[in-house]
């Protein structure tokens, strides 16, 4: 596999291996390990050709045990490495729930920071390739729930490229979150940005009449919604959240102080999302700024289907992002 | 395509105007210059021209709102193939506004049948109950336009609009013009570097030939002194290009021709300066037709927005019961300001001998960040060539 790696434009998936491959090269305490990441490249193809690159003990085929694979990771961390975890979805990460709540997220507390975890676990997320139930859920908003862990959705070429390496500098365990949607999208790398934030949500579009709050692969759902409310002279603003945990409401809050309404898009559930926690947050700290109530876009409340319709119904679109705003302006 | 019509500046000094009436509705086509709508401003009630070509398909602010500079007041479509213009009873529709105290019958005639969003608890949307608190505006006679018929933001700033416009009616609001006018000279004074040059002009010449040119003429059609002031100033200020134009983010941008702003007091104080367009190649009837128009519309009220942004540079002439000279203080963005003071007889030397002579002081205030005293002298000294070989027909 040969890859130009002066070109600007490039698939998501090139970035997230740039960025792993980039990452193995220049620190020898970082190495990646998962189910078929080596061999066969990875289930998304994000690895592929890094082990032969790279050697078979910085990426590493594992057992299929989400389990024993993140128990290693800790460990891992704990000892002085810098282990990048992959983990094929997130609907397998529950089976490592104990390894990522009980132990990553509480040691460096129980041990007074006397133990610093830095572990990063990367996995698929989201819906949309017909993958079914059990392979389609967004569950990134529950582990934003957790204390302990910083929670990463990269949505641009440029995050996917830039956010890992600040994620293994962090001392604690970082999970980073990549839409399965997103992988085969191209966008541009701008080669003088050499670095990204993982502390801030981002403007991706500014806009004076409602605030659309969003992040990874809802993102560009979104951004489209933007495009057809302009055509009916609708100026959204869109918000790329970027970090779900620690929660960037400060520029939420702005945005909104100028916008006075808000629609929050997750492709999560709606009952107890991480679009609540925003609409919460902002009913509490803006709400004397609001000049109509706070909507959400969320999927369903159903298992993902498999049908390529019904799937597509269950989720967020720009059609119904835009209904939901123009609601709002229009009343 | 949809193109917003947004709501001009009609002076360094304008933050928002109040929409008075509106001329179009939608479906209306419009052409370039095609006046639209009355803005009610702190230099009185203006008249808005569209410079869009096209068909209004929507309009936004309601009458009686307060809409600050740069934010839409209609939408235009500037394709030829249109879908049918809204109903008037658009999702926009004007709000009604507060009324002024309805007489008793009026008040009997309210208590009907209320519509079924106003049977319910009144909803206010969070901002606008802090907005009506801040500003002390009851709320019970506005009507909601927000979501499930709230009141929200947009009509509590359209109700207090309307209620100031009330007041504004009642007559001109010299207090406001007040304001502008300090703000505006503030800025001038603390911003821009003035330099002062001034000349004494001999106008018998001048007034001579205004004189041959008045001969025959009903006094309504007489060309008076101030018109062959403003003719030289234009003719000058088109060859010294330097004090003609802006000052603007830090640079001048030159005029896209000579429009002069001329100062005209307004009875109960105040004063405006609009734009006679294009000053240096109209002959003195137009120019002084243009004055004369000018003189009435600003006291009247129905100057033109362009009017009030295009003047390229402004000159002031104190006529005949003002003093003998007069600095002129700059109005911004512009780069220069020329003032006339009133025609008076003193000794003048001609050809060795002292004889009486009518002159006028002109005096140049020019801005020397965009132009320096040497263009400012050339200046002057057109102005003097100008007036010394004045037109005879």
């Amino acid at each position: 596999m040969t890859t130009d790696v002066t070109s600007s434009r490039m698939t998501y998936r090139e970035a997230c291996r740039q960025a792993i491959r980039a990452a193995i090269q220049a620190d020898p305490r970082v190495f990646l390990m998962g189910e078929d990441v080596a061999r066969y490249g990875g289930c998304y193809a994000v690895t592929k050709g890094l082990a032969a690159e790279l050697g078979e003990d910085r990426i590493r085929d594992t057992p299929l045990s989400e389990v024993a694979i993140t128990g290693a990771g800790v460990g891992a961390a704990i000892v002085g490495m810098r282990p990048i975890v992959e983990i094929m979805t997130v609907n397998f990460s529950l089976l490592a729930l104990d390894q990522i709540v009980n132990s990553a997220a509480t040691i460096p507390h129980m041990s007074g920071g006397q133990l610093a975890v830095p572990l990063v676990i990367r996995m698929a997320t989201g819906a949309g390739r017909q993958l079914a139930a059990q392979h389609s859920h967004s569950l990134e908003g529950w582990y934003a729930h957790v204390p302990g862990l910083r929670i990463l959705t990269p949505a641009t070429v440029e995050d996917a490229r830039h956010m890992l390496q600040p994620a293994l500098d962090d001392p604690n365990p970082v999970l980073i979150f990549e839409h399965v949607m997103l992988y085969n999208r191209e966008g541009d790398l701008d080669p003088a940005v050499t670095a990204v934030d993982i502390a801030m949500a981002k403007i991706r579009r500014h806009g004076r009449d409602v605030t659309l709050a969003t992040y990874g692969g809802s993102l560009f759902k979104t951004l489209d919604a933007a495009e057809l409310l302009a055509a009916e002279g609708i100026d959204a603003e869109v918000i790329d959240l970027r970090v779900l945990r620690p929660l960037d409401m400060a520029t939420v809050l702005a945005s909104v102080g100028r916008t006075r309404r808000l629609v929050v898009i997750d492709e999560g559930w709606r009952s107890g999302s991480l679009s609540a926690e925003i609409a919460a947050r902002v009913a509490e700290e803006a709400f004397f700024e609001l000049d109509a109530p706070i909507r959400r876009v969320c999927s369903r409340e159903v298992p993902i289907p498999y049908a390529a319709h019904l799937e597509a119904a269950a989720l967020p679109q720009a059609g119904s992002i835009a209904a939901a705003a123009r609601a709002l302006v229009r009343s | 395509m949809t193109t917003e019509f947004r709501m001009p500046s009609l002076g360094a000094d304008m933050e928002a105007g109040t929409l008075v009436e509106w001329l179009v509705k939608g479906g209306d086509t419009v052409k370039r210059g095609d006046v639209v709508a009355v803005v009610e401003t702190q230099k009185g009630a203006i008249e808005i021209e569209i410079f869009i070509e096209g068909r209004i398909a929507k309009i936004l602010a309601p009458v009686g709102a307060s809409v600050p500079v740069g934010i839409a007041l209609a939408l235009v479509d500037t394709d030829g193939e249109l879908a049918a213009p809204e109903p008037p009873t658009g999702p926009r529709a004007p709000p009604p506004l507060a009324a002024p105290a309805p007489a008793p019958a009026a008040l009997t005639a309210a208590v009907a049948p209320l519509p079924r969003a106003q049977t319910l608890r009144r909803r206010l949307t969070p901002a606008a109950r802090r907005r009506a608190a801040e500003i002390g505006i009851a709320t019970e006679s506005i009507a909601g336009t927000g979501i499930d018929g709230a009141i929200c933001l947009a009509d509590i700033d359209a109700a207090a609009a309307a209620a100031r416009t009330a007041r504004a009616r009642k007559g001109f609001d010299a207090a406001a013009m007040r304001q502008a006018i300090a703000a505006a000279m503030t800025r001038s004074k603390r911003d821009i570097p003035h330099y002062y040059l001034t000349q004494t002009v001999d106008m018998s010449k001048a007034l001579t030939s205004l004189d041959t040119l008045n001969r025959d003429r009903p006094p309504t059609t007489r060309l008076l002194p101030a018109v062959m002031l403003l003719r030289a100033s234009a003719i000058a200020l088109a060859r010294v290009a330097a004090l003609n134009g802006f000052w603007e983010a830090g640079e001048f941008r030159p005029g896209d021709g000579v429009h002069v702003g001329w100062a005209i007091a307004l009875r109960g104080g105040g004063l405006v300066a609009p734009a006679i367009r294009d000053a240096d190649r109209q002959g003195m009837d137009a120019l002084m037709a243009a004055m004369r128009d000018l003189v009435q519309r600003a006291r009247n009220g129905g100057l033109r927005s362009s009017e009030l942004s295009d003047p390229t540079a402004t000159v002031t002439s104190l006529g005949d019961r003002g003093a003998d000279s007069v600095l002129p203080i700059i109005q911004p963005p512009q780069v220069a300001m020329i003032g006339f003071g009133r025609i008076v007889t003193r000794p003048w030397v001609v050809d060795g001998a002292i004889r009486p002579r009518p002159v006028v002081s002109v005096t140049l205030a020019g801005d020397h960040r965009a132009s320096d005293g040497h263009s400012g002298g050339l200046l002057l000294a057109e102005i003097e060539r100008a007036l010394q070989e004045p037109e005879t027909r």
